[in-house]
């Protein structure tokens, strides 16, 4: 882990937190830089919510401690805390107007009315929702409602915006764009958002930085690029889009070279890189989908991996089935040893030249370099 | 033919037709008679002889009736002020908070609905008389013991609507509002008590309607000065059969009715609120 | 929700005040009336609690013995015949259409807030002998005389008014009367609660009517029935007006009795022990209630 030279935002250090025997969060830390559009990402359970309330201050940690800003949290209530949130059910106050729903936190400050309206509208106005003050919530649609709960909480400029799943209620068009427009949002306010989804899709396109999580521990952290490219284990990998896993031993693992002998890949996997891992050991390999190629022949060698040693990385098997997508297909093989593969094709033409189809036997080849080798 | 009656549509077949017009009938049929009659220009209520308003008369220049019936207005109006305010923090306690013995507590604050109209008309008699209440304090003071045991069987109703009402509440409104900035109190006054509104007018009515319509608890609590109206008209048909009591039964019932319509308006606009979410 | 030590001072000012009134003006005189039952009188206004057990050694005497069974004789019937009446009504206020059943609902409850007092005296004028309920079979027994005797077999004897006011019958029906919405409205609750496929599985697999509401309506709906049946029978058992209004010298119920100790023959410790019975009674039909609605899953708790 690199060291953050600016002061974090949000540290998280070592906070676990039990619900009774449960364990929801269990020793995370964690630091936020200013400025972030941060995720906590994971399935459902894994704690992420858990870890935002305590954050925002519904919670209290088991043990650990939050700090905001440099200053620990431990004993300060929700309402005294630089930070508002962004509910997932937006919770705008159905008895109040827009503009009271808005102005409600600077009305709980002490700020005077006038400047309340003033701020509010603008507030209103950087959501795009100028002139809709006079209304009430029954008025809004869900895509509304949402920006009044936006407007609510940046109006308040708080040091960090809390977002709960802020885009699950959404149908899936509006929360398309959505997402770009969260994200235009938070560069013009300059905001650390902090933001909990179960949505993978929508955590790779927003964050600058992500935190997966399962069963309440902290998995791995990291841009969305590293999360994608650089699984730290299993359960990243697979969690973030789609992975082929080749579980083997680790036959070979030398400074510049390794190989994972897999009875399931029904071939040597190599990697040009070490992997610092006891020979011997249980390890998976890791392949995405779409970083595999399909052949019709085995001796036509592809570019692509002219560099392979000639032997590695080469399996045969049968197209099971071929699932047309529009932008791409998606190919599931089985392979001689009976593993199942998938493997996806951009749709780069009207018509597949090569025309992969069901029971056809296939080579399938891919580069050292689209390998990882996990070990847990 | 008839169009095939659908196995589940039970009000279309003859034979439920008519045992709900006998339920119906046996329900409606002695009150209707009885406002009926209250116009009858006849003393024997039976035969049909004219109309007349002069039983409405009677009533209104029955000097004991109108003061009863001024007693029960201003019994029910104060046991329902102290009985929604009552109601409405025993419900928020009971939603709110964990605590140690809940659940005895909230089988307490039923216990009041529960228990026989008569024990606890008994048990407000013994009470007032032990502790001493004075009989002869000046109008309203006077109808205080009455207007307390009152309260006592009221406030529970209004807790159970109200706590009914509490349920639908989404706990991420109170969040909200904390996250905003509000206290303990400022959340209490601007999410609570709107979103408890509806809740807190339909068991204020019906708060005013049992506290206008009890007669077993006000009988035991009640003195000679401090008759309400189900008590006077008690006295009046124990004494003897007049056309001035269905009058008089017919003038409540018409303020029951209409205040029974406006708690379930009040009831729909809850549920249509909650449905909004 | 929130454990009450995190806000004690919120939590404070919340419970004080219900908790305060329930406690002084409530329990204490429910736990007065309890003390008086184990006391004596000891002069003309003055009542000693020794302790003593007469009291309710005295309620068991057979003629205070005979008059509660009396009472729960009246009230069991009552509330039989009210789970027969309601049945049907509640089974079709389920199965009707949003609009009708908004409106039976409401026809239904109306009564139910009438008050108490003038529902009963609404139907003196219905038993007495000169009342409605004999006019209207006088006139069927007049017609059918007609045409008995337009079928030249003769006429039958002139009729006889039924004597049905201040007599055990009456007192009956004053308690459905009063009571049938007590029944209606919790059957209705455990009515609805039934997923409608079920019924209809039923009748899709060959049951008739009678025999789906026999083996899957009324075993579903059985807590809801239970509910029903306890909160019809408790009131009824310590009702005071019915049979004080129209009731006979000799239907007087234990409320009747209750009433009498305490206001005129001036034996309240007699009256308290009398009232806790009624309420020892109460509290067991109650507590059968709670725990068939325990045992299957909380069915059929709404009043």
């Amino acid at each position: 882990m690199t060291q953050p030279i600016i002061q974090p935002i949000i540290q998280i250090e070592s906070v676990t937190k039990r619900f009774g025997p449960v364990l929801a969060v269990d020793d995370a830390t964690l630091a936020i830089l200013p400025g972030e559009f941060f995720a906590l990402l994971g399935p459902s359970g894994c704690g992420k919510t858990t870890l935002l309330r305590m954050i925002a201050g519904f919670e209290a940690p088991t043990e650990g401690r939050i700090l905001i800003d440099g200053q620990d949290m431990s004993r300060v209530p929700p309402n005294k805390r630089p930070i508002n949130m962004v509910f997932q059910s937006y919770a705008v106050f159905p008895h109040m107007s827009v503009l009271d729903n808005v102005s409600y936190g600077l009305k709980m400050a002490g700020v005077a009315a006038a400047e309340r309206r003033d701020r509010a509208e603008r507030a209103l106005e950087q959501v795009k929702l100028a002139g809709f003050g006079t209304r009430t919530p029954d008025q809004l649609s869900g895509g509304q409602r949402q920006r009044v709960a936006l407007a609510r909480a940046l109006v308040n400029q708080p040091k960090v915006l809390l977002l709960d799943e802020p885009l699950s209620a959404l149908d899936a068009k509006l929360r398309e764009a959505m997402r770009f427009e969260l994200a235009q949002l938070q560069d013009d306010v300059g905001i650390t958002f902090v933001m909990v989804t179960h949505d993978q899709d929508e955590a790779l396109a927003m964050a600058c930085r992500a935190a997966v999580m399962n069963r309440g521990l902290l998995a791995q952290t990291g841009t969305p690029a590293e999360l994608y490219e650089f699984p730290a284990n299993r359960f990243v990998a697979d969690f973030l889009g789609s992975v082929n896993l080749f579980e083997g031993r680790l036959a070979v693992d030398e400074p510049h070279r390794a190989v994972v002998e897999s009875a399931q890949a029904g071939c040597p996997i190599y990697l040009d890189h070490g992997v610092t891992g006891a020979t011997g050991a249980t390890v998976w390999a890791a392949v995405r989908p779409e970083k595999i190629e399909l052949h019709k022949r085995a001796d036509e060698r592809p570019p692509a991996i002219e560099d392979v040693p000639s032997g590695y990385n080469v399996a045969r098997g049968t197209i099971r089935t071929v699932s047309y997508l529009g932008s791409e297909s998606i190919y599931l093989v089985t392979l001689e040893t009976g593993h199942e593969v998938r493997v996806t094709r951009p749709n780069l033409t009207r018509w597949d030249q090569e025309d992969f189809t069901w029971d056809e036997p296939v080579w399938l080849a891919w580069h050292h370099e689209s390998v990882i080798v996990l070990q847990a | 033919m008839k169009p095939m009656v659908e196995p589940l549509d039970y009000l279309r077949r003859g034979w439920m037709r008519l045992w709900l017009g006998v339920v119906f009938l046996f329900l409606y049929a002695p009150l209707l008679a009885l406002v009926a009659f209250s116009f009858n220009d006849s003393k024997r209520n039976i035969v049909w002889k004219g109309f007349t308003l002069k039983y409405y008369q009677k009533a209104w220049e029955n000097s004991g009736l109108v003061e009863a019936f001024g007693n029960s207005l201003a019994i029910a109006f104060v046991a329902t002020v102290v009985s929604v305010v009552l109601g409405g923090m025993a419900a928020l306690l009971l939603w709110r908070f964990r605590f140690p013995a809940k659940s005895v507590l909230s089988g307490l604050f039923g216990l009041p609905i529960v228990v026989p109209e008569i024990c606890m008309g008994v048990a407000m008699l013994t009470f007032f008389v032990k502790i001493g209440w004075p009989a002869d304090l000046p109008w309203p003071l006077n109808l205080g013991a009455v207007t307390m045991a009152h309260i006592s069987f009221c406030f529970p109703f209004v807790a159970i609507v109200v706590g009914a009402r509490l349920v639908s509440f989404n706990p991420e409104m109170e969040e909200a509002a904390r996250d905003l900035g509000a206290s303990d109190w400022d959340v209490l006054r601007d999410i609570l008590v709107p979103h408890m509104k509806p809740a807190l007018i339909a068991g204020a009515l019906l708060a005013f309607t049992l506290s206008l319509d009890d007669f077993v608890i006000t009988f035991f609590t009640s003195g000679p000065n401090t008759v309400t109206f189900p008590v006077k008209v008690y006295s009046m048909v124990r004494f003897a059969l007049t056309p001035a009591v269905n009058a008089a039964s017919t003038v409540l019932m018409a303020i029951t009715i209409l205040l029974t319509v406006l708690a379930l308006r009040a009831q729909r606009g809850l549920q249509s609120s909650a449905q909004a979410h | 929700m929130q454990d009450w030590r995190r806000n004690s001072g919120f939590f404070a000012s919340l419970a004080v005040p219900p908790v305060a009134w329930l406690l002084l003006l409530f329990l204490v005189p429910l736990g007065g009336v309890w003390l008086l039952s184990f006391g004596q009188n000891t002069g003309l206004t003055e009542i000693t609690v020794t302790g003593t057990l007469a009291n309710y050694q005295r309620a068991l005497e057979p003629l205070y013995l005979e008059i509660m069974l009396k009472s729960l004789w009246i009230a069991g019937a009552t509330t039989m015949i009210c789970l027969i009446a309601g049945f049907p009504v509640a089974l079709a206020i389920v199965f009707a259409p949003p609009r009708a059943k908004t409106w039976l609902l409401l026809l239904v409850m109306l009564p139910f807030w009438t008050n108490l007092l003038i529902r009963t005296y609404a139907l003196i004028a219905v038993l007495r002998t000169n009342g409605f309920l004999n006019a209207g079979l006088g006139w069927l027994w007049d017609g059918l005389s007609g045409l008995l005797a337009l079928l030249g077999l003769g006429s039958l004897a002139p009729f006889q008014p039924l004597h049905l006011l201040y007599t055990d019958f009456a007192v009956v029906f004053g308690l459905v009367y009063v009571h049938l919405p007590f029944m209606v409205l919790p059957l209705y609750a455990a009515l609805e609660r039934i997923d409608r496929s079920l019924i209809e599985a039923s009748l899709d697999l060959g049951a008739g009517h009678l025999r789906t509401l026999a083996y899957v309506v009324c075993p579903l709906a059985l807590p809801g029935i239970i509910s029903g049946v306890i909160v019809t029978m408790v009131p009824a058992l310590g009702a005071y007006l019915a049979p004080d209004l129209l009731g006979g010298p000799s239907s007087q119920l234990i409320a009747n009795v209750i009433e009498r100790q305490f206001k005129r023959a001036n034996d309240w410790p007699f009256g308290a022990a009398l009232s806790f019975l009624l309420m020892y009674a109460t509290f067991i039909a109650l507590f059968v209630r709670a725990a068939v609605a325990r045992s299957r899953g909380g069915g059929g708790a709404a009043l």
